[in-house]
């Protein structure tokens, strides 16, 4: 019994008629605090490769994989940056930098989103299931997740990349196929005590279906965990894929951070000191898997303070 | 619901029912840690159509089980329940749709019981929808609930969300939920436990005029004799999984024959300042539902147990209006 | 002795909630006599348990005591020194917070839990502390070999049982213990209720009891303050507030309550509504929205009115209260608000 009980009505009738603006609503909704500056840091961070991403074909300024030439019609490797009018130099092979960086920008949100999307979508449902239904399908499902935690990732995802075609999408696949532990193990906790709350137990009582249960009154409660070990995910994502095509087991076709380092290199950079081949995607790596880290350390603390 | 065309008077049928817990995984047990707790351990009665039944007893005591029990939330792992002649044990899908909305349970914790994200409408509207009420017929049904509980102007309530309603029109809420598929059998779980005084009796006042109107067969769970005295007019006094005395309400409150409800009724205190300051009869230390003693559970606390008490477990006797499981009687 | 042992004037204690300030106590007086048992009754939200914490000035971190006086031995708590409050605490008042279970530590024996404060504070040797453990473990009725048990292995009457010997440890005056029977069985809570009394008796203690149950009171209580939206709606007596209540909140309560005693017939009326929003509190008497007996100057500040020598009420009608007494009684009374 809370000793001062304050009807939160009356507190935010004080704020008015105005509804927030839809952004700050889904952000709301999301638990995203608006106000911190570490998650505003984040995000804007998220926002400018966004735009990189969608706009690459814009933004860019040739073709990333292209091998170019000088107007004097040399082969325009190992150009420093700003040499004849290349933004961030070119590769050993001819290639222009900051194409590429525009171009891995893209590769790697393509990553981030869909390996998050999976990671989230599988370990929530699983979390849902084990969670609510308990018993022998929450012990199947658990023990699957403790072989799921054996298995090491790095050396899984180089496996499979070696069965199936060098793709991005391996990388995606395996993150699906180990990461959604975490999040279910996360998801079936919550799932328990949500489980108990008596609003469960009356829609059970009130006839309604286990399915119908799950859809209504434990999912919406969970979707924010979700969302963060979605974004989570993100990072992981973007991080695998690096280490991926660095240790050569990307796909040759595809511009990534990742690749753009391994070239980098192959070209032996450092003997070079061409740091303008790997200092750009280590940048970016690092922004965008620290902007993903930030929000979702601020998303974690507003989480157990509610 | 025309009663009297009803074959029988009984409507709920207990025999010998049990639901032991398994506790502790498979290493306690091997290391000869008793594991089982035995929650509810061969209880037997009957209730009649239209009677309001108290399930007394201290927490621990099986009573909250049991009414998980009768309302099939909780499956027996012995015995036996029936509910109008049929089995619950048996009772699955297109039944147990019927089962539901003949059957309800009125909740501890009003503020726990409605979801937080769902209007008031929203909350009443869910039985309806599972029950198959066209949507244009369930507003009209939700204020006729709402009214039916004593919300003044239901209306003004259909939008609102559970934060916004006090405590007591909550209570009011959940009992509206649970009697607006016009259920026969309503088990209430200690529902004013959560409430404040001042506004208990509002929420029991409501509870027995609409059970006496809606003529419902009713389980009243509590750990306050005075508050089951209020509602119903036979008790079921519980310790540790078993049923110890099992009488009209009055009888017991005025003259309890079980050493336990002796204890139990002496210790209910009552706002008057002359009340009687003798030390209880019974022992201290509490109920163990790990580790019960043998014969009658009991025993380790009763002030004239016996020999006899350790060995055997005393069957339940008819004494006078009474069922009694003790070996005085 | 009825000189005033511990006098609260004028109390007031209020919350930051975002902008807005919450008084959750709201000029609260009474007094509590050396060596009695004083029943502080209520509804949640009525602020008891904040009078209570503010004795002690172990409030929240967004609560401050925004007025008044708290005198103790000549001392005013509201306002010395931090340091000479914690002296005072433990040693002079003592606190049983609500929950039992919470106020110990799980990890450690409630041996090292008791010693700590004999050591630490009552500056007893690690021999003293012992002997002086076990002394105490046998006055609250536990066996002294069980002192080596962690909390979990205690049941819940045992851990209050615990709670009160821990309060005990430095030989207190005054004890106050928030609703230390509520979370209990009728049995254990009886049960704790003998223990306390016979300690209180035979200790001397002064004793401030937090409770929303007035049968607590009638059963060990001396005297009664009875609070109501922040405020004290009369104290006096126990006697007189449960036989002769003078504020109508009282008679309410005293209808609304199941007597175990009573005739079987009898008919629980309940206080319609709920107590106020303490945010936004109605102007004048504060139970006015409630009160069967309110009249239009029930819309002012309501006088402290002494109906007995020793029993104040806050109410206009205080002067009135044995007519309104029998009207109470009767549940139209009630009904006619609804």
């Amino acid at each position: 019994m809370p000793e001062i009980a304050i009807p939160k009505s009356t507190i935010s009738k004080t704020a008015g008629i105005r509804r927030p603006h839809i952004v700050v609503r889904i952000f709301q909704a999301l638990k995203l605090p608006v106000n911190d500056p570490f998650a505003v840091a984040g995000l804007v961070i998220y926002l400018v490769f966004v735009v990189a991403a969608v706009f690459a074909d814009q933004i860019a300024t040739h073709d990333p994989t292209e091998i170019l030439y000088t107007p004097s019609y040399d082969l325009a490797a190992d150009l420093r940056p700003g040499q004849d009018g290349f933004l961030m130099g070119t590769t050993s092979l001819g290639r222009d930098i900051f194409s590429q960086l525009v171009y891995g920008s893209r590769s790697a949100l393509l990553i981030g989103v869909t390996a998050a999307f999976m990671v989230a979508l599988i370990g929530s449902i699983i979390g849902l299931v084990a969670g609510y239904f308990g018993r022998w399908v929450d012990a199947v499902l658990m023990r699957l997740a403790d072989i799921a935690f054996g298995i090491p990732f790095l050396p899984f995802v180089i496996v499979l990349a070696a069965f199936l075609q060098p793709s991005i999408w391996n990388v995606v696949i395996a993150m699906a196929l180990v990461l959604w532990r975490d999040t279910a193990r996360v998801i079936r906790s919550q799932v328990l005590t949500l489980r108990t709350r008596g609003y469960v137990e009356a829609a059970r009582v009130a006839g309604s279906s286990d399915f119908k249960i799950i859809l209504r009154h434990i999912a919406p409660n969970i979707l924010p965990l979700s969302f963060l070990y979605g974004s989570i995910a993100i990072g992981w994502a973007i991080l695998t894929e690096a280490s991926i095509s660095f240790l050569g087991f990307g796909d040759p076709d595809s511009i990534s951070w990742g690749y753009m380092l391994q070239d980098a290199f192959a070209s032996q950079a450092l003997a070079k000191q061409a740091y303008y081949w790997f200092v750009p995607p280590g940048v970016c790596i690092i922004l965008v898997v620290s902007a993903g880290f930030f929000i979702t350390a601020v998303m974690k603390t507003s989480f157990s303070r509610s | 619901m025309n009663i009297a065309t009803r074959k029988t008077d009984v409507l709920v049928s207990v025999h010998d029912a049990r639901l032991h817990y398994r506790v502790g995984g498979a290493f306690a047990a091997m290391r000869g840690k008793s594991t089982v707790v035995k929650a509810v351990d061969g209880v037997t009665f009957d209730i009649r159509r239209g009677e309001s039944v108290g399930l007394l007893g201290e927490s621990g005591c099986g009573k909250t089980s049991m009414g998980r029990l009768l309302l099939k939330l909780e499956e027996t792992t012995g015995g036996s329940i029936h509910f109008d002649g049929e089995e619950l044990g048996k009772v699955q899908r297109k039944g147990l749709k019927t089962f539901r909305s003949r059957a309800q349970l009125i909740f501890q914790n009003p503020f726990d019981a409605i979801n937080p994200r769902f209007s008031i409408r929203a909350t009443l509207s869910e039985p309806l929808e599972n029950a198959g009420i066209p949507r244009g017929e369930r507003e009209g049904r939700i204020i006729k609930a709402l009214e039916l509980v004593r919300l003044p102007e239901p209306a003004q309530f259909l939008d609102r969300y559970p934060h916004q309603l006090s405590g007591g029109q909550l209570q009011r809420v959940v009992m509206a939920r649970a009697l607006i598929l016009q259920p026969e059998f309503v088990v209430a779980d200690e529902p004013v436990s959560m409430l404040d005084v001042s506004v208990r009796a509002g929420v029991l006042n409501v509870f027995r005029d609409v059970r006496d109107r809606l003529g419902l067969t009713a389980i009243y769970i509590s750990h306050d004799l005075a508050l089951v005295r209020y509602v119903c007019e036979r008790t079921i006094v519980m310790y540790l999984g078993r049923i110890m005395e099992d009488g009209p309400t009055e009888d017991i409150v005025h003259q309890p024959l079980h050493p336990y409800t002796k204890a139990l009724v002496a210790a209910v205190p009552v706002p008057n300042p002359d009340q009687s300051h003798d030390p209880l009869p019974i022992g201290r230390g509490a109920p163990d539902p790990r580790n019960p003693p043998s014969g009658c559970v009991f025993r380790d606390r009763c002030p004239s147990a016996h020999a006899r008490c350790a060995a055997e477990v005393p069957q339940p006797r008819q004494v006078g209006t009474r069922t009694v499981a003790c070996h005085l009687f | 002795m009825t000189e005033a042992f511990l006098s609260v004037r004028n109390l007031r204690v209020s919350y930051q909630v975002g902008r807005n300030f919450v008084h959750a106590v709201d000029g609260a007086s009474f007094d509590i006599p050396k060596g009695s048992i004083t029943g502080l009754v209520g509804e949640s939200g009525c602020g008891k348990t904040t009078v209570a914490r503010a004795l002690t000035r172990v409030i929240a971190d967004n609560a401050t005591i925004s007025g008044g006086q708290i005198l103790f031995n000549g001392k005013d708590l509201a306002r010395i020194p931090e340091k000479e409050m914690n002296a005072l605490r433990w040693r002079d008042i003592a606190f049983i917070p609500q929950s039992a279970m919470n106020s110990l530590d799980p990890v450690y024996t409630v041996e090292y839990q008791l010693g700590e404060v004999l050591r630490r504070r009552g500056g007893m040797s690690r021999a003293q502390a012992r002997k002086r453990s076990e002394e105490l473990f046998d006055m609250v009725g536990i066996d002294p070999g069980r002192l080596t048990d962690y909390p979990h292995q205690f049941s819940g009457g045992m851990r209050q049982r615990v709670a009160i010997a821990l309060a005990l440890a430095l030989d207190p005056k005054l004890i106050i213990a928030d609703e230390p029977v509520t979370a209990l069985d009728v049995i254990v809570q009886r049960q704790i209720l003998d223990q306390l009394k016979e300690l209180q008796t035979r200790l001397g203690l002064s004793v401030i009891l937090v409770t929303h149950d007035i049968s607590v009171v009638a059963y060990i209580c001396d005297r009664t303050v009875v609070m109501y939206a922040g405020k004290v709606a009369e104290s006096g007596s126990m006697q007189a507030a449960l036989t002769a209540p003078s504020h109508p909140y009282t008679m309410g309560l005293r209808n609304a309550f199941p007597d175990l005693q009573g005739a079987a017939s009898g008919v629980l009326t309940p206080i319609e509504g709920a107590p106020p929003n303490l945010a936004n509190p109605p102007t004048g008497c504060r139970f006015k929205p409630r009160c069967p007996f309110a009249l239009d100057l029930c819309g002012s500040e309501p006088p402290v009115v002494d109906v007995a020598p020793g029993h104040p009420v806050l109410c206009h009608r205080a002067s009135e209260s044995a007519a309104l007494r029998i009207e109470a009684a009767k549940t139209e009374t009630w009904m006619a608000r609804a």
